[in-house]
């Protein structure tokens, strides 16, 4: 009999990526439920669409490039970025908006790169971006919170929707489409309001960002903050982003705060808190060492306040994300830990 | 209350440790055969002074230190030199290396005492490091290093002196069993070793999941009122890597490439310091040691094995299968080996024996086959105790970019395995990172083989250059001068002669001290084996050529 010559260590954690990948997905599903109370059906519609295109996208590309299917099709990563970009697109947009997003963000974002691990870009924001600089209008049309509710409207009237692009009641989603929190904003701060008339004369706006999107956040909170508890993700990230909005948001506001809305606003409004617990903490693409997180979430922070503030577009969290994506390895670079034994303050 | 500090990293790990430490300790059964390979330590190998055919008695010397950083090999019991030859060793390669392997002959007869001082206040600290080396004490905990190297202080003040009980590995039991049964000749070990280095303060630090050990040591130092402190640290993998056992009680790092001595520190291991006890008090040298036999065996427990005995014997003793084996580690489940085969023997640094059978009847959770892509996910940094990015060490062994690895402190990783546990990739980082420190070797000396060619090449040059020129010069001189030709041999004659002289001379010098103090009988048979290995095979006897080889080299 032969005996194995494995090198060592001879036992393992049993840690898989399966794993890692399933935690955030069960920390992402509260959000869901909640985003489907106050918006209706479409993303859970979207997400299960965007979980099919990805899992077939990822087979056919394993294919092509000769891996074996059933560690990959079963790593969970594929479903989590179908899922994160699902989460991105409008509820109402048509299905082939889901379905190209997805297809690009595999093919293009993950595997023309090398795939699982080798992807200096986030494939979820990769495909987002290419959907909105593609289809401004469809990636836009977002909807007051309820609106389903008050007309009526099922799953099966939102099946029509999505893949029949068959509105009832003669509706069209121009009519039932509205900005989001973050778009009226910025149209409003165009037309020289200030930010307490915006919000009060806004049936959009909540107690401190947008009704309903404030409650999607802090479920996306609790969700983040589990998967810190975890050890799935670690706070760096998360805590640099936050703060950085919370810094540079809270300096603005008491300078004027007519012009610029409260810091957390910007926290809670928009995409920042999925991006700070959600997408900016993929590992692949995100920083590796502790003190380059630090930097790589500030950069962050940065770049979203920015063109929120003084950009073209409304919300910045897939260009902000994409940006220091390609800033990961240099960070990495130059915030190698001090290791045992060296001289302190050398590196 | 000691005052402790962390190490970064670390992973808890599940203990395994009650099984082993069931049962006594009992000595293992004497196999028929002993198998001692020339190297067990780190340093040049032993130099066997005892031939094929030689009878030996336990505790004989049968191949002395190869240098200072070396250590002697002992019989760990009586029989006949059957081999000296390349035989399988416990070490990852599988290869085979020298081995004197002895037939033992059950009746375990002890050589005489050879010294009569074993009251080590009497003795100089000198006295007490030359003991240690003779006895081939070298450090138990698993390196092997020589141990009265690393009992010199050599110039050091050496404020510290940390006797290493922590035993941090899963599975291994034998240095908690040892403090359990001997607990005051560790002790006394401990003080010898501390006599040796002049050390200020002494330590015994034990992790804090072996009570009844910690209890046994305690009590032993309050019965003799050693002035030592006793420290239990929190059970984290490796707290008992030197290192960050310094750390954990110290706060204090090992500067890089550099050793403890250098911040005033010496560490040895608990099973070393109960060899020095049984050198320095009853002239034992290190035969046996304590071995915990655990994993997929009926009865996991610790044997006191004589060196060369086989790990098969050891798990056939504790109730295993030998043909059910799927894996056999030597060592600890973190860092251990595993053997190619269940025949090599147990050495001095072997302090445990892992086996998996392909019952499963044992869970060593292994990685899987089939690795992942590395996701960066950092689990494996955070873990790392030396506080590398074990990630990036990844990248450049597998890109083989071994200059990038360098610049990412591959050296100062300790091989402790803690990234490789963690890691959901399950890659095998460890085996990376051995692979890429023994390329950087091979390259290493391939250059320093190519800068020898180049320079004996540039030597050759000069020689040819002078040799022409000499060549003119004696030209010259024969056609002017005298022949002296018959005056030179005369010379080459006396200086023969004279060669002879010191060689026998030599041969007389060198005769084996360790006869010394034979009995007539005794003498009779070495006398007896000296002839027939004459007789038989004058060229290839080793001790021999060591004669030939100790001629021109006066001592
Ligand atoms: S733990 Fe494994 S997968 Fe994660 S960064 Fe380290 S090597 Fe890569
Ligand atoms: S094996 Fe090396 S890199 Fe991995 S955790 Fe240990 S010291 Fe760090």
């Amino acid at each position: 009999m032969t005996l194995q010559t494995p090198p060592p260590p001879h036992i393992h954690s049993g840690l898989r990526i399966s794993h890692i990948m399933l935690q955030v997905i069960a920390a992402l599903i509260p959000a869901i439920i909640c985003y489907t109370w106050f918006f209706g059906w479409g993303l859970i519609i979207n997400t299960l669409l965007a979980v099919l295109v990805a899992l077939a996208s990822e087979a056919l590309m394993l294919k092509l490039r000769q891996r074996p299917l059933r560690p990959f099709l079963g790593d969970g990563s594929a479903v989590l970025t179908a899922m994160l970009l699902a989460f991105c697109i409008p509820p109402l947009a048509p299905w082939w908006i889901t379905v190209l997003g997805v297809a690009f963000a595999l093919i293009v974002g993950k595997h023309l790169y090398g795939g699982l691990g080798y992807n200096p870009f986030n494939p979820a924001m990769v495909g987002y971006v290419m959907l909105l600089i593609s289809f401004p209008l469809e990636m836009t049309s977002w909807m007051p919170p309820f609106i389903l509710e008050q007309l009526e409207i099922g799953f099966v009237d939102t099946l029509g929707m999505i893949f029949l692009n068959h509105f009832p009641y003669g509706l069209s989603i121009d009519a039932l489409s509205s900005a989001t929190p973050l778009d009226a904003m910025k149209t409003d701060l165009g037309l020289n309001k200030t930010v307490s008339e915006i919000m009060e004369s806004n049936a959009l706006f909540g107690d401190f960002a947008g009704t309903g999107w404030e409650w999607v956040g802090n479920w996306l909170l609790l969700g983040g903050v589990y998967l810190i508890y975890k050890r799935v993700i670690s706070w760096h990230i998360p805590l640099a982003i936050i703060g950085t909005l919370f810094v540079i948001g809270s300096f603005f506001f008491l300078m004027d705060p007519d012009t610029y809305p409260s810091p957390l606003f910007h926290i809670f409004g928009g995409a920042t808190i999925l991006a700070a617990f959600f997408i900016a903490t993929d590992p692949v693409s995100a920083s590796t060492t502790p003190r380059g997180r630090i930097v790589y979430g500030i950069g962050i922070g940065i770049i979203i306040y920015v063109i929120r503030a003084w950009g073209g577009y409304p919300d910045a969290v897939a260009f902000a994300v994409l940006l220091m994506n390609m800033a990961a390895p240099t960070i990495d670079y130059y915030t190698q830990p001090r290791v045992y034994g060296h001289a302190r303050g050398k590196d | 209350m000691h005052r402790l500090f962390q190490f970064k990293g670390g992973v808890v790990l599940k203990e395994h440790k009650k099984d082993s430490t069931a049962l006594p300790v009992q000595p293992a059964k004497l196999p028929p055969t002993l198998t001692l390979p020339l190297k067990q330590h780190i340093g040049v190998a032993a130099e066997p002074v005892v031939a094929v055919g030689d009878e030996v008695l336990k505790g004989q010397l049968i191949a002395r230190a190869g240098d200072t950083l070396s250590a002697p090999l002992h019989a760990p019991s009586s029989g006949a030199v059957i081999a000296i030859a390349d035989q399988p060793i416990p070490h990852p390669s599988g290869l085979s290396a020298p081995c004197i392997v002895i037939e033992t002959d059950g009746e375990e007869r002890w050589r005489p005492r050879q010294r009569s001082v074993f009251n080590f206040a009497e003795l100089s600290a000198q006295e007490l490091r030359e003991i240690i080396r003779d006895a081939g004490i070298v450090g138990l905990g698993g390196a092997g290093f020589p141990a009265a190297v690393k009992l010199d202080p050599r110039g050091h003040e050496v404020e510290l002196l940390i006797l290493n009980g922590a035993e941090c590995e899963p599975y291994i039991t034998c240095d908690e069993m040892l403090l359990r049964e001997h607990a005051l000749e560790v002790l006394a070990g401990l003080l010898m070793m501390r006599h040796a280095l002049n050390a200020q303060r002494c330590i015994i630090a034990v992790e804090n999941n072996k009570p009844k050990a910690f209890r046994a040591l305690h009590e032993e130092i309050q019965n003799t009122g050693a002035n030592v402190e006793l420290v239990e640290v929190p059970t984290i993998y490796p707290t008992g890597s030197e290192k960050q056992l310094i750390q954990v009680l110290t706060g204090k790092e090992v500067p890089t490439g550099g050793l403890p001595i250098d911040i005033g520190m010496v560490c040895h291991n608990v099973g070393t310091a109960y060899a020095v006890y049984r050198a320095v008090e009853f002239d034992e040298p290190l035969i046996s040691r304590y071995v915990t036999v655990a994993g997929s065996v009926a009865h996991a427990r610790n044997l006191k094995v004589l060196f060369g005995t086989p790990l098969g014997n050891l798990i056939e003793e504790c109730g295993g299968n030998r043909r059910t084996l799927r894996r056999v580690i030597v060592g600890g489940p973190m860092m251990g080996t595993a053997m190619h085969s269940d025949t090599v023997p147990v050495v001095k640094t072997t302090n445990c024996v892992l086996v998996e059978s392909v019952m499963h009847d044992v869970p060593l959770p292994s990685r899987d086959e089939y690795a992942m892509p590395c996701i960066r996910c950092g689990n494996c940094a955070h873990a790392c105790p030396v506080n590398l990015l074990p990630q990036q060490l990844y990248w450049y062994a597998r890109a083989r970019d071994f200059d990038k690895i360098q610049d990412y402190n591959l050296f100062d990783c300790i091989e402790c395995g803690c990234c490789d546990y963690v890691c959901p990739s399950q890659i095998p980082l460890v085996g990376y990172y051995r692979y890429a420190k023994s390329e950087i070797w091979n390259q290493d000396a391939e250059k320093r083989q190519a800068d020898l060619a180049r320079e004996r090449h540039q030597f050759r040059e000069f020689r040819l250059e002078r040799e022409k020129k000499e060549r003119a010069e004696r030209h010259k001189k024969k056609r002017s001068a005298v022949s002296k030709a018959g005056g030179d041999d005369k010379k080459a004659a006396i200086e023969a002669a004279m060669a002879r002289v010191r060689a026998k001379k030599a041969e007389q010098d060198s005769a084996p001290k360790n006869t010394d103090n034979l009995t007539p009988a005794q003498q009779r048979q070495v006398d007896e084996a000296d002839r027939r290995r004459r007789e038989e095979n004058p060229a290839t006897s080793p001790r021999d050529n060591k004669a030939e080889n100790t001629q021109d080299r006066p001592q």
